[in-house]
């Protein structure tokens, strides 16, 4: 079977508080940067997983998505293609 | 006999030791459960212990959530096994599902690690029978992800249901929700905690012996039952 390369990106969700993010574009002004208007840090998650097309990895990644690379209750994810 | 109570250690548990010695000094048999063991090995109730389970990898308790031991832990509380997560364990159980919400970074960003205290705010579950609604005790807390976060709906649900077990006093160490320092399920047998009551059971080593009362009320309910 082919390998299908996949991308899983995973945000907090936006009503949930980014500590991180706010850290991060706290210390931009200190470079010389104008403060960011919003800053959110999540994860990127780069999977290769053997199906039969590309249809079935991207099943395959949502479902691990849900029960394993996302929190639902916390984060959004999105799957894509990479 | 006395009752036996298990403390599971996962790879990365850190208080798994501390437990079994409050199991000991509340006066049960403390048994050690290993993550990759199925079975429970007769085991009267079980605690989660503190620590960075699985390195904290991807969020905390989400990897520890799929060890053997936690299949089988989550189907005995299914049917009324007393389970008590602390800090790290208290992860896991909302990983789990077995409680609701889940914890997230500290609203600082900080490491609290200080004496905190507590409004026990119900006497109504196995590990707190012990104490009095509205009492105030003081454990240390120490955790980076502690803050607690559940959608409006269901922190109302368990505000109106009696399932906020305790809350922090004189002062909010993590930014939790409605200042939650802990929650149980429906029927009161599943408890997560994000201080720490077993570094709280000896004069010697902790600011109080209050935490020692999460353990014998657990131990007082499989007497009676």
């Amino acid at each position: 079977m082919p390998a299908v390369k996949i991308v899983v990106d995973v945000m907090l969700k936006p009503e949930i508080l980014d500590p991180q993010g706010q850290a991060v574009a706290n210390a931009l002004p200190s470079l010389g940067f104008e403060p960011a208007r919003s800053l959110r840090i999540g994860k990127h998650v780069e999977l290769e997983l053997e199906a039969a097309d590309e249809q079935a990895a991207l099943e395959q990644a949502q479902t691990m998505a849900e029960k394993l690379l996302a929190n639902p209750v916390i984060e959004d994810y999105s799957v894509r293609l990479g | 006999m006395p009752a036996r109570i298990g403390v599971v250690t996962f790879p990365g548990s850190l208080d798994d030791r501390d437990a079994q010695r409050a199991v000991r000094l509340a006066g049960a048999e403390p048994v050690h459960l290993w993550h990759g063991d199925a079975d429970l090995h007769d085991v009267d109730a079980v605690v989660l212990p503190g620590g960075f389970s699985y390195g904290d990898y991807l969020r905390c308790g989400a990897i520890a959530r799929f060890a053997q031991v936690m299949r089988t832990i989550v189907e005995q509380a299914d049917n009324g096994l007393p389970v008590l997560g602390i800090c790290n364990g208290f992860q896991v159980l909302c990983e789990s599902h077995l409680l609701p919400g889940a914890l997230t970074r500290n609203a600082n960003l900080h490491f609290v690690n200080r004496d905190q205290r507590l409004r026990i705010e119900t006497a109504d579950t196995l590990w707190t029978s012990g104490f009095d609604t509205g009492q105030e005790i003081v454990v240390p807390v120490k955790n980076g992800e502690g803050c607690y976060v559940a959608d409006e709906a269901t922190l109302d649900e368990l505000q109106r249901t009696g399932r906020i077990i305790a809350t922090y006093v004189g002062g909010n160490p993590n930014g939790s929700t409605r200042d939650i320092a802990g929650i149980s399920n429906e029927r009161g047998n599943v408890v997560g905690l994000m201080p720490h009551p077993e570094h709280a059971v000896e004069d010697l080593t902790g600011p109080s012996t209050d935490g020692l009362t999460f353990f014998t009320s657990v131990l007082k309910s499989l007497v009676n039952a």
